[in-house]
């Protein structure tokens, strides 16, 4: 190791950890001169893997980005005792940290190129590994504009951020639910993914704690016209009729907040709601195919609507058989999820599977974690639920529950020099 | 009637002799001692030993035959009948020594073999049987169903008019404002609303005014039925406010007595309510979920698991020409399951009972009982899936 090098000496924006190892592996190691081969050659053919998404712009990353394959997704509370201005400090703080983190680089003084005495800054698991998509995204929760105000920010809580209603058959954990802040953290490798909340948790010690946090995995949504459908843990294509982040106009419509929806700050920003959804997949597995088709709505194999003939077919909710019953269940979760069932509200899911183990029962504790952009969660996400919730309305009830529940305020985008969610502070 | 019965005990008389094949688990009186007059009216008897299988006659005319079959043997046995190469047209199992089983299959025109295998092992001893006539069975496969409708249909109306009775008597005792006498009288009612529950859910709004939880009573939603009074009897202690939902309950429950008059079944909407009963097991009884006020979801289990072993049993002559080997799953797995729930029975007044029912609280459950439970369950939920498709398709 050589001199600690003082912060101003890091390396300069754009040096990967890839490339940063690859360099320090050739000078120093004969024998592992593999990985610099190996770094070398992801510097001449960019894959997909070495891809990265713009942490800066109009718009928080990982709304409108193609969905990632992983997920690590974390809540935060502040501690009881932080005001107004740590609170600010640790959005700078996190700002410096996920703008780097974004463009494969390690946090502060790296995991290897700090102080020999000092714990490093970078927590390392990254080392040599590239981007991976990565795309941080911050939310506020309901939590951070209630209560006692500690921060000051009551007056400008958005009038749309209002608790999520009870919904019938609901079983949510607090443990699992709400949470002061949270972060989205999306890439396609999972150790991208879980290394950036692991920083950012370790940054905000002292400030703020980890309430829950929920790895997925195998995006359910596809949230881009050049994405194939992917299958959720029931084995069905789930997110066909997605919006689409090509379709501006739907996403103007139905996910971006606009000037005059609430206040300035969070213009260009969108209300997320996230839901724990544990499958009762032991049950569903002995469902006979018939059953689970008419449940969802849609052929198991190809993914079109019961009727039709290719997934991508619109869904024709009138159509009857020859003995004039519905060929898509009255009960079926496609019928009651469809904007037409809903005055037109649709979501911009990106939810992701996940399966943390198997719980005391010997069962697959294992679901959908639920992830959903909008406008207006009142008008959307909590109508749309409104029409599902319940035993006898969404046939899917039954081999399903929800038992998590987060509702967060993400700001618009972050511009260079500035921080995440700076409006709502100035 | 005693309504904590298990469900064959209680219904013997509504099933046609037919079904009674196998039902020993379930607590019909099958001891009967063996002896080659043991048989009933028509019945061959099949007299099984350690080295011989003597069946009363060799040769049968095409329809439908019950075996009796008397195990003479030191160990226990089964006896099949197979067709040519061993394929099994019917089966009975575990016959414990000095028992008496019946085994009903339909035999058309061919040769076929009755196999008594002593200890359950091995090719067995060989009685060959030929059946002759061309005439189809009397009984079609159509003639099973529609019998298992009827029968399941008389089921579902003596559980619903029980359900009613036994309704009145919680209310009854609400009304005289007798606590400990409500306390009592709420098991046998939730008993007969858990076995015949799919049958409710096809009311629409019915099921949830009878058995909602809190957690369903949102948005305007008001917490009543069943479970509303359980928290008012068994959490807060009290029966003040419980004669207005006492009132309703008994209007509701009255209802579905009266609709299930017409209610339309068929071998299909069956089978998916035997596989939702087991779902409804699944998901809210082995967790805790249903009965967290009074503990008693150990009977709810037992409720589900009788109503969808009826279902079964009414079944099964039909499923038996259709899929043997299905049969003999779930004549394995339904006993085992209703041995496992049996070993959490407790005497009134025992440690961790709960008055009026007759199993544990599931509070008094170890974490590895409860998990043998899940298991159990999980197991016969998967052929019980298959049911349907068996009664339904080709």
């Amino acid at each position: 190791m050589s001199d600690p090098p003082d912060p101003g000496a890091r390396p300069a924006r754009g040096v990967s950890r890839r490339t940063l190892l690859g360099l320090a592996a050739g000078a120093t190691l004969g024998a592992a001169a593999g990985v610099g081969v190996s770094a070398v050659r992801h510097d001449d053919a960019t894959t997909a893997a070495d891809q990265t998404v713009d942490f800066f712009g109009a718009h928080q990353a990982g709304i409108a980005t193609p969905a990632q394959d992983r997920l690590h997704f974390a809540a935060f509370d502040l501690a009881p005792g932080v005001r107004r201005g740590e609170l600010v400090e640790l959005l700078r703080t996190w700002t410096g940290a996920a703008a780097r983190m974004t463009l494969g680089q390690d946090v502060g003084t790296g995991a290897v190129t700090g102080a020999a005495a000092s714990p490093p800054d970078d927590t390392g698991e990254a080392l040599g590994l590239p981007a991976a998509r990565l795309t941080l995204t911050l939310g506020f929760g309901t939590s951070l504009f209630a209560g006692e105000d500690r921060f000051g920010l009551a007056a400008r809580r958005p009038p749309r951020l209002v608790e999520l209603p009870g919904f019938p058959g609901d079983a949510l954990d607090p443990a699992r639910s709400g949470g002061d802040l949270c972060v989205q953290a999306c890439a396609d490798d999972p150790q991208i993914a879980v290394h950036a909340i692991r920083n950012l948790a370790r940054l905000a010690r002292g400030t703020a704690s980890v309430r829950y946090s929920q790895l997925g995995f195998g995006r359910t949504s596809s949230t881009s016209t050049s994405q194939a459908t992917p299958r959720n843990l029931m084995g069905f294509k789930d997110g066909t009729a997605n919006v689409k982040a090509e379709d501006t106009a739907a996403m103007a419509r139905h996910v971006w907040v606009r000037r005059g929806d609430g206040p300035a700050w969070m213009t260009g920003g969108s209300y997320l709601v996230s839901r724990r959804i544990r499958m009762l997949i032991e049950p569903w597995d002995s469902t006979p195919l018939t059953e689970q088709e008419r449940v969802i709505g849609r052929a198991k194999g190809s993914g079109a609507p019961l009727g039709g003939e290719h997934e991508l077919d619109a869904l024709d909710l009138g159509r009857s058989d020859a003995r004039g019953r519905p060929l898509i269940d009255p009960a079926a979760h496609v019928r009651l999820a469809h904007p037409s069932h809903n005055g037109g509200a649709a979501l911009l899911r990106r939810g992701y599977s996940f399966v943390d183990g198997t719980d005391e029962l010997g069962r697959l504790d294992a679901g959908l974690f639920f992830l959903a952009y909008q406008r207006d969660p009142q008008t959307q996400f909590a109508r749309i639920q409104a029409a599902l919730a319940g035993k006898h309305n969404d046939a899917l009830n039954e081999y399903i529950q929800h038992v998590g529940s987060g509702l967060f305020a993400c700001p618009g985008g972050v511009r260079p020099g500035g921080y995440w969610g700076q409006a709502l502070f100035s | 009637m005693n309504p904590l019965a298990r469900p064959l005990a209680a219904s013997a008389a509504v099933v046609t002799a037919a079904l009674l094949a196998g039902c020993g688990s379930s607590g019909a009186p099958t001891a009967a001692k063996p002896s080659a007059t043991a048989a009933k009216d028509g019945a061959i008897a099949v007299d099984a030993g350690d080295s011989s299988c003597a069946v009363a006659t060799t040769k049968l005319a095409a329809g439908r035959h019950t075996f009796a079959v008397a195990n003479h043997a030191s160990q226990v046995m089964e006896v099949y009948v197979y067709m040519p190469g061993d394929r099994i047209v019917g089966e009975v199992e575990n016959i414990g020594p000095a028992t008496t089983r019946e085994l009903t299959v339909d035999l058309t025109a061919g040769q076929y073999q009755v196999a008594c295998k002593p200890g359950m092992v091995g090719d067995g001893i060989r009685s060959p049987l030929r059946v002759s006539g061309a005439a189809p069975p009397p009984q079609s496969l159509d003639q099973n169903l529609r019998d298992a409708v009827d029968s399941y249909r008389r089921y579902v109306r003596s559980e619903t008019r029980a359900l009613a009775e036994t309704t009145t008597a919680f209310t009854d005792a609400i009304a005289a404002g007798d606590l400990a006498r409500a306390r009592r009288a709420y098991p046998p009612a939730r008993l007969h609303y858990e076995r015949i529950e799919p049958i409710a859910e096809s009311f629409g709004d019915l099921d949830p005014l009878i058995d909602m939880r809190a957690d369903d009573a949102v948005g305007g939603t008001t917490f009543v039925g069943f479970h509303a009074l359980e928290r008012l009897l068994f959490a807060k202690r009290t029966l003040a406010g419980a004669k207005p939902l006492a009132t309703a309950l008994d209007a509701n429950v009255a209802k579905l007595n009266t609709l299930v008059a017409d209610v339309k079944i068929t071998p299909l909407t069956m089978s998916n309510g035997a596989k939702s009963l087991l779902d409804e097991v699944a998901k809210s009884k082995v967790t805790g979920e249903e009965e967290r006020y009074s503990r008693i979801d150990l009977l709810d289990f037992a409720g589900n698991v009788d109503g969808a072993e009826y279902v079964y049993r009414a079944l099964r002559p039909a499923l038996q020409t259709r899929d043997a080997q299905l049969v003999g799953t779930l004549d394995r797995r339904f006993p085992a399951l209703v041995k496992l729930l049996d070993t959490h029975r407790a005497a009134a007044g025992a440690k961790g009972s709960v008055p009026g029912s007759p199993f544990v609280a599931y509070s008094a459950l170890a974490p590895d009982e409860i998990k043998a439970l899940a298991v159990e369950v999980d197991a016969i939920s998967e052929p019980l899936g298959k049911l349907g498709g068996v009664v339904a398709g080709g």
